[in-house]
């Protein structure tokens, strides 16, 4: 086994561990912590993919913005920060089984479909070259994201709004 | 790097974030669950663009799509949880749930 493929098998454990305790944990807090694990690994196996743009990307929105929302979010709405704070629905075995067939089920696709396959030749996903696909072939869903991006911060804006009014 | 290791660390982290999306009563830590489950999608994108090595990166291009979206996603999303709070006092699902039937 080389070096990148021990290091991806080390970073997959953290990340799984680190997600089900994001989805476990009975600490409020904790639980948009242990995301930030959750998805620092995840951008850790995105650079042993060689896609080191999107890892840089990964930190800055993921772990940078959306966490900062997240426990923004639990400090407005008044949540409960101690322990035992996050408490579970009842159908919680309900969940815990469709979660574990939805995983079942993908990982025997992907092994029926992909067994033996090798990542090799990779074309590293620098900043240069992911920005010429970016601007030249990807352009119009670009500019289409850019659009989708300013109704949703609009959106966002007037359902706080009208809240508050009321 | 064998394509199976992110593929089923990918199914691996959809199913935890399909439970968290399920199992938790706080409408935020539902919205956590919601990234899980993006990020397992990436991380399949990711994969292929590395395995096909083609020139026009599409996987990378559509991941940094999806980051985007999420943005959009978790922004909206967490706009709608305080309106709750604001119109309800919680954002226990459950809780929000009985009200509304009640």
């Amino acid at each position: 086994m080389s070096l990148p493929e021990g290091v991806f098998l080390v970073m997959s454990a953290v990340a799984i561990v680190s997600a089900v305790l994001a989805v476990g944990s009975r600490h409020l807090v904790h639980a948009a912590l242990w995301l930030v694990v959750t998805l620092g690994a995840v951008a850790g196996c995105f650079v042993l993919m060689t896609a080191e743009l999107l890892a840089w990307v990964q930190v800055l929105v993921y772990v940078g913005a959306v966490v900062v929302l997240v426990v923004f979010a639990l400090m407005l709405t008044r949540s409960p920060t101690g322990a035992r704070s996050a408490e579970v629905t009842a159908n919680r075995p309900v969940a815990a089984v469709l979660g574990l067939l939805a995983a079942v089920g993908l990982g025997a696709t992907v092994v029926a479909g992909f067994r033996g396959e090798r990542i090799t030749g990779a074309r590293p996903g620098t900043a240069e070259s992911i920005g010429d696909a970016l601007f030249t072939h990807w352009v119009l869903g670009f500019e289409v994201l850019s659009v989708v991006l300013l109704a949703a911060l609009v959106a966002a804006i007037v359902i706080a709004r009208s809240g508050s009014e009321r | 790097m064998p394509l199976l290791y992110p593929l089923l660390l990918s199914a691996a982290l959809f199913g935890i974030g399909l439970y968290g999306v399920l199992a938790r009563r706080n409408a935020v830590l539902v919205l956590v669950g919601i990234e899980l489950m993006l990020n397992a999608v990436n991380l399949q994108l990711v994969a292929y663009d590395a395995w096909f090595a083609e020139t026009l990166h599409t996987g990378q291009v559509l991941t940094l799509f999806v980051i985007a979206l999420a943005a959009a996603e978790i922004g909206l999303g967490l706009a709608i949880v305080l309106a709750m709070f604001r119109a309800t006092g919680t954002i226990d699902v459950d809780a929000v749930e009985r009200e509304v039937e009640a």
